[in-house]
This record gives structure tokens, sequence and C-alpha cells, in this order.
């Protein structure tokens, strides 16, 4: 059954041009180099314009993090996992929550049915974080929680959380998704509307930069635009743009570039030609340091470090011989590598599938161990860097960047075009028009449009079991809390909790107030909607 | 079909429940109205309700699911009986997605005549709309 794909006769040469549509030579040198930008916005590692790294030393000093997505049923499996993985040698978590929670929707809400602990962690109150955290030592293992919509709330839990537990708040370090107008591109979960949405980022960015100065509030998201069809390029231009639109909110409310700007990070994707990647991530670290210094006047280094996780790879894994994925990670972790990120995480050969398997789980965190230990990746910076190709691409893709945001700033800036729909629309034309191109073999897969092989000899892969009897474990756990918390309590803190949403001040305080007694979090979300609306998606195409 | 020969096949498409992962619907929504047929794409988080009332009010033949984070079943068990009680049983129902192998024999007997797991072509989702479309 095995199928190769049709190659050119051999007079011909095959033309290539990479998917954010620059042309591909053969050969490169020296000449290339020269005639698009040369070695001038290259630099050291360590210093402006970073493009080479954002510390001089990188892995030498300390290698990358390793934080694989994790979290299902309710908190005490997820607990469980988080051991095996930190037993296993993970150095970060990262945090999967279930959809009702990361709408703002309690466990026993009617909406939930059927959803609660089935792609993440169920959350309803701090009681959660509490046992889902027990036992892992916040000093020496941080945490990245990946949630948006309903991120206020779960931030102030991990505060509040590390507090109870003897943690002093503005030394407790950790990041927070909190990149809502992705959302609205892809992944959907909104809650609010598009203005109170950035709102609530600002009120994030505004509270930790005084209570939690080193907590990361936004990680702003390439990666899920990427998922929904944008090539490399649109990848960092529009993450770029919605980063911009978080800046000028924090900076509407009078803080200094320089006060939060440093705790800004981003999560980018890994899919796709290693090259092509590789030069992504540093024409892009050149350009957000270009951006913060001369378009935000930031004079702190930190704020001009485009700090990420580079990772997943989820759009170029395959549910047709899951297996191949394994390898195919294997490669997406040497781009993260090779691109100097801070901290990595791989999706895993099943997630096609499933929940990961704690076997497949581990397979992903060898990946990246042996990129360390076996393969040399964390000896020297930026071990790409002046080759004739890398430095030529990285330019054009730089170049490509900046004219993608111009495009965007001339169309009336991100905020407008994704209240219009018409991003969702751009990237959803092209993730048609990438599907019709593997569908007619244009664009090769392996395994899905080439070298397939019979559904016999595909590999079966384990089912992760859903239970009903840990949902019931989750809303009894709701029921009990609602029935022991001081209720006037939490009744007061909702109430101010509406109050200071209806005056627009930063909701941060009154959320913080409302988890330490135990409101849940879809009464909080049910407090802010009734303020704010919820979203009404524009449907385009 | 109802309402004349000429008239174009009506489809809703709906994303059910509270999955955001509407890239796969989408793709679809445009490959079927690039085959012709007329399309309504619901949006995200719809309940068993909604899609029941969009079907009704928009006259559609084909009733299109799409699921990718795993909760099809409770959804779909949820969905039958209220698109039973709309008189919508004679609709063509058809659901894609992250749907794992053992549990189409479930969705079949739930009314769902087209089963599209990851790696459907369009092609066979149009041809099978052609075909079964009463």
């Amino acid at each position: 059954m095995t199928n190769r794909p049709k190659s050119a006769p051999k007079s011909e040469l095959r033309p290539v041009v990479n998917e954010s549509g620059i042309e591909i030579k053969p050969l490169y040198t020296a000449e290339d180099v020269e005639q698009n930008g040369g070695f001038d916005f290259l630099g050291r590692p360590g210093e402006y314009p970073f493009v080479r790294g954002i510390h001089p030393l990188m892995y030498r000093h300390r290698p990358f993090t390793m934080r694989q997505y994790t979290g299902f049923g309710n908190p005490v499996q997820t607990n469980q996992r988080f051991k095996y993985l930190i037993a296993n040698g993970q150095t970060g978590l990262n945090v999967a929550f279930d959809l009702p929670t990361q709408i703002g929707l309690d466990s026993d809400d009617p909406l939930a049915y059927g959803e609660v602990g089935r792609v993440g962690m169920a959350v309803d109150s701090l009681r959660d974080f509490e046992i889902a955290f027990d036992g892992i030592d916040l000093d020496k293992i941080t945490v990245s929680l990946t949630v948006n919509g309903a991120a206020p709330q779960l931030i102030a839990m991990f505060l509040a959380m590390g507090e109870k537990r003897g943690y002093d708040a503005k030394a407790l370090r950790g990041t927070a998704q909190n990149d809502i107008l992705k959302e609205f591109i892809g992944r959907g979960t909104w809650i609010y509307p598009v203005k109170p949405s950035i709102k609530l980022v600002g009120d994030t960015i505004e509270f930790c930069a005084a209570a939690a100065p080193k907590y990361s509030p936004v990680s702003v998201c390439g990666y899920h635009i990427r998922e929904s069809g944008a090539n490399p390029v649109q990848e960092m231009a529009y993450a770029f743009c919605i980063a911009r639109a978080y800046a000028d909110e924090a900076i509407k409310r009078g803080l200094g570039i320089d006060e939060f700007a440093g705790r800004l990070s981003f999560n980018f994707n890994i899919f796709g030609s290693i090259f092509e990647q590789v030069c992504k991530f540093r024409a892009a670290r050149g350009l957000w340091a270009k951006i913060m210094k001369e378009q935000y006047g930031a004079k702190d280094p930190g704020s001009m470090w485009m700090r990420m996780i580079a990772g997943g790879g989820g759009g170029g894994l395959t549910f047709e011989q899951p297996e191949v994925n394994i390898v195919r990670g294997a490669y997406y972790a040497l781009i993260s590598a090779l691109s100097g990120a801070q901290t990595m995480a791989l999706c895993c050969f099943d997630e096609a599938y499933t929940i990961p398997s704690e076997y497949a789980q581990r397979i992903s965190l060898r990946t990246m161990q042996l990129l360390i230990e076996e393969m040399g990746l964390a000896d020297t910076v930026d071990p790409l860097a002046g080759s004739y190709y890398v430095e030529t691409l990285t330019n054009q893709m730089r170049q490509k960047m900046e004219d993608t945001m111009a495009e965007v700033d001339r169309q009336g800036g991100i905020v407008k075009l994704v209240e219009d729909g018409a991003v969702q629309s751009q990237v959803s034309a092209q993730a048609y028009a990438m599907q019709k191109d593997i569908e007619s073999g244009k664009f090769h897969k392996v395994g899905v449009n080439c070298y397939r092989v019979n559904e016999e000899e595909e590999h079966e892969v384990q089912m992760h079991p859903y239970s009903e009897a840990d949902t019931q474990m989750q809303i009894d756990s709701l029921n009990r809390i609602r029935g022991e918390r001081d209720n006037a309590k939490v009744t007061a803190a909702l109430a101010r909790l509406a109050s200071d949403a209806r005056a627009e001040r930063n909701v941060m305080p009154a959320i913080m107030d409302a988890v330490k007694s135990y409101a849940s979090v879809g009464e909080i979300t049910r407090e802010l909607a009734g303020v704010y609306g919820r979203y009404q998606e524009p449907i385009r195409f | 079909m109802t309402g004349g020969t000429d008239r174009r096949i009506r489809i809703v498409v709906a994303k059910p429940g509270l999955d955001g992962h509407d890239v796969g619907a989408k793709v679809v929504v445009r490959a079927l109205m690039e085959a012709g047929f007329e399309v309504i794409y619901t949006g995200l988080r719809q309940p068993p309700e909604a899609v029941t009332r969009i079907a009704l009010e928009e006259d559609v033949d084909v009733i299109a699911l799409s699921s990718m984070a795993g909760s099809h079943l409770p959804f779909c068990q949820k969905l039958k009986p209220l698109l039973e009680q709309a008189g919508l049983s004679d609709k063509l129902w058809i659901i894609g997605g992250n749907l794992p192998r053992q549990d189409h024999d479930a969705l079949r007997s739930l009314g769902f005549k087209g089963i599209f797991p990851t790696g459907s072509k369009f092609d066979a989702i149009v041809t099978f709309i052609r075909e079964n479309v009463q």
C-alpha cells in the first residue's frame, strides 16, 4: 500500500516555497546573507537584538524547562500525574483544565454535562488548587496555568493557594496563559465580549505587577493561531500584534513599559520545516526586541526579551500511524532547542486520540532529556548561527513578519480584525487550502497521503478511560464546600466584585477575596458576565 | 428532499458542547459550500436544544456535528430524543471529528448514519450526503 510521492523528472529542479511564502534556494552563499541584510541585526547572545538568544550562556547555564501539558479528571488524579512526571525528571508543570473550568462553569452546571474532567482537570474552588498542588514545592517547580477566559479566577486561586502554604506572593513564580485575543481566533474558550476581555487581561497585568511581580500573568500565543491555519510568519506577527494590544492596555493604566514587559512571555508552535521554524524564532526574537525598544521605549533588556515556550506541535502530528509521531516529536524538540526556547513541551504520540498515557508522557519527556544528556544540544548557544541559509532566512522571515504586522495596522489593528472575525476567516481559509493540498497530495504528509499502511497495520492506541465516578466526586466536593464555607462572606465578596466591575475598577483584588472565601469559578464568572455580557461569535466565511 | 427538486441540500454544521476546536468544522463548511450545498454554521458551544432549534428553524436536510474533545456520546444521547421530538428523525444525521473506533457502533445506534473520523476526505463526506439525503 506504500505510495511514494511523485518526484519531478531529474532534468527540472523542483521549486520549493516554504509555508511562509519564501522561495527556498538549493544553495546559499555569503552573497545571499549580504543581499538580505547581512549580519547587522545579529549581535551576541544576551545582547540586543537578542536574535541569538536572550541569555549569554543559554542552556550551558540552565537547560530549557520541560513542561508537559497535563491534567485530567479531578485534582486528586492530576496531582498523582504531576508527581509521576516530576519523579521522571520533569522540571515544570503545565496544567490542563477541563472545558467547564476554562469557560467559567461549575462542575454541576447543566452545560458542563459530559465534559467534567474530560480534557483536563476540573476546578471549582480554591480547594481544588490546594489538592492539585499538594506536596509540590512551588520554589522548585514553576507552574503554568493553561487558562484564558477564566484566568483571573485561576491566577487568584494559584496566588491564594501559594499564600496559604506560606509562600510570599512577591516571590512566587509561574505563568498563566491568559491570552484571550487568540481564543477568539482559535481554541475558543472565550467568555465575555472582546473589549472587556482585554480589560481583564489588563487587570491581571496591573495587579501582578504590584502584588506578584515575579509572576508572568500573560503568555501570548501564536501557537493556536498557527493550529488554526496561520503560516509561521503570521503566527508570530499576529501574536506580536496581540501582545502590543495588551501592552497598550497596561500603559493606559499608567504603568511604565519596564514595570510589566519583562513578565510578558510567549507560547509558539514547532511543527513544520526545521529551518523555517528555527529562523522564525530567531527572527521573531530580534523583532520583539526592536518593537519594545523602538516603539515602546523600553530600557530594561528584560522588557525586550521574547521569553518563550516553544513546543506542542499538535498540528503536525497525525492520526495515521501514531507511533511515527514519536519521531516527529523528536524533530520538533530539536527545533525548539536549536531555537533557544526557555521552555519545551511536546504533544504526545497518542494525543490525536486521547488524553496521553503515562507511557506516552514519559516518552515525550525522555525525548527532551535526550537532547540535553546525549545529543549536545545544551552545550553551545545558537549553534546554527552563521549558516548562510539560516541567517538569510532569518532576515527574510523578520521582514515578512514586519510586513504582516504593518498590514494588520493598516486594516485597523488586531482588536478590530478579531472583533470583525476577519482574522478568523483568513486563517480558516488557509486551513482549508492546506487541507485540500494534503488531500490532493500537493503537500506531503507521511502516513496520510504517502507511505500509508492498511487499517489492520495501524498501531492500536490505548484510550484514556473517562470516569463518571470521578465527575460525581468533583460535584460532591463542590457541594460540600458550598455547605462548609462562610456563605455571607462569599455573598459580600461577589457583591464587591460586581460593583468593582461596574465601576470599571481593577477586579483582581475582589476576585482574590472571593476565591479566598471559596467562591466558585462559576459564581465569579456569573458576576462578571452580568456586567460585561457574553461574547457573540461573528460567523464569517 | 423537501421543497421541490431544484432546492439545494441544506446542512447545519454544529459545534456541540463546550469544545472550541473549530478548524475541522470550518474547513468542512467550506468544502460543503464549494460542493454546492447550502450550509448554516452554528459557531461554538451549542447545547443539544440549540442544535435542534437551529435545525428546525433552518429547515435543513442534514444535521452535521463536529466533535473533537471527546464528549460526543453524552451529547448525542441528549440530542437524539430532542431531534426525534422535533420531528427531525427523517433528516440525515452525521458526525465527524475525533471519534474513536470503539464508539462508532454507539453513534450509529444513536441515529448517526454517517461517521467521519479524523482523516476522512471531503469527497467522502460530500458523496455520502448526496447519496443519503432523501
